[in-house]
């Protein structure tokens, strides 16, 4: 047992048996493994951090925050107002284009975590989060289109609902119907998003942020394996212990 | 296609959509835009030194060695 047990049976408390089988005992035991605090919230970051391409996961999740925010806002004050006064006017374009820096830095994120090959180092996981949460933004995004309540809406439902139609998804996601699209919109996908952001970001908390490819031995020399996490390993099947950078590779001033 | 030509057609949304269209690529101007600058972004966080690694970097290695 760990000293998480609080156990006193003398005292009429369970037995450390009982605790052992409770489910609770056992997922906090396993939350603590797998994210001890210094882990989850890092005083420091590995030098290879210290790059702006490392930047954009970030600028992602600050631009969801602002695209929830302003989305609340519209959808607590309703079609009328976003279409008829000038503060609905300015927050719905807010909401339009914290969107568009959304998928900008989400697409430059991908980019950089592509040519980096980030699911090296059991970060596979960690890779394929990231793609739903690509790919459930689009829809999201769209049903944002088909829910703004005018004309170009109607066009744009107009026009998807031949292409939904043609794979045989027109009955179960009616493009036409704004109440079903609007619940898609500010309830469903969003919290689909949310709740992959926060499974990609304990992951990426859990295996580290993935190295830079190492350079060859003539170009970068020990230095370059001992930035990689997973040097000599074959790529994705490192274990997270095996990926965490040491402490003297962190940019913690020495 | 003239610069002010692009340039109105990225910043003045109050029109119909001007487009690209050579055999099948089709895609408007202010997409075609978007996503050269994506590029550009990332081409420069590629290239852009990040403030402070040298710094940490020295002190790193200074610490290696001491």
């Amino acid at each position: 047992m760990s000293d998480l047990s609080t156990s006193n049976p003398a005292a009429g408390g369970p037995a450390d048996s009982e605790l052992a089988s409770s489910w609770t005992v056992r997922l906090r035991e396993s939350a603590v493994r797998s994210w001890p605090p210094e882990r989850l919230l890092p005083d420091s970051q590995p030098s290879y951090v210290a790059s702006w391409i490392y930047v954009f996961g970030a600028a992602t999740i600050g631009a969801l925050i602002v695209v929830i925010t302003s989305g609340v806002i519209l959808g607590l004050k309703g079609p009328a107002w976003w279409h008829d006064t000038g503060v609905g006017h300015f927050f719905n374009s807010v909401h339009l284009w914290s969107v568009e820096l959304f998928f900008f830095t989400m697409v430059v994120h991908l980019w950089g975590k592509f040519f980096m090959a980030a699911w090296r180092g059991g970060r596979a996981r960690t890779w394929i989060s990231g793609a739903l949460i690509f790919l459930i933004a689009i829809g999201t995004a769209f049903t944002g289109y088909v829910s703004q309540q005018n004309f170009d809406s109607q066009w744009i439902s107009t026009q998807g609902k031949d292409a939904m139609n043609s794979v045989g998804i027109g009955a179960f996601f009616n493009v036409t119907n704004f109440g079903q699209m609007y619940t898609y919109h500010v309830l469903l996908l969003p919290a689909a998003v949310v709740v992959l952001v926060g499974a990609h970001i304990l992951l990426v908390r859990r295996h580290g942020v993935v190295p830079p490819l190492p350079l060859g031995k003539s170009d970068g020399g020990p230095e370059s394996a001992a930035v990689d996490g997973e040097a000599g390993g074959a790529p994705g099947l490192g274990r997270p212990e095996q990926t965490m950078p040491s402490p003297t590779q962190t940019g913690r001033p020495q | 296609m003239g610069v002010g030509l692009i340039s109105g057609a990225v910043f003045s949304l109050n029109q119909p959509a001007r487009y690209v269209h050579w055999h099948f690529f089709d895609m408007s101007v202010a997409n075609i835009s978007l996503i050269i600058a994506m590029l550009i972004v990332f081409a420069l966080a590629i290239v852009l030194p990040f403030p402070g690694a040298r710094r940490r970097a020295a002190q790193r290695s200074a610490g290696r060695r001491g």
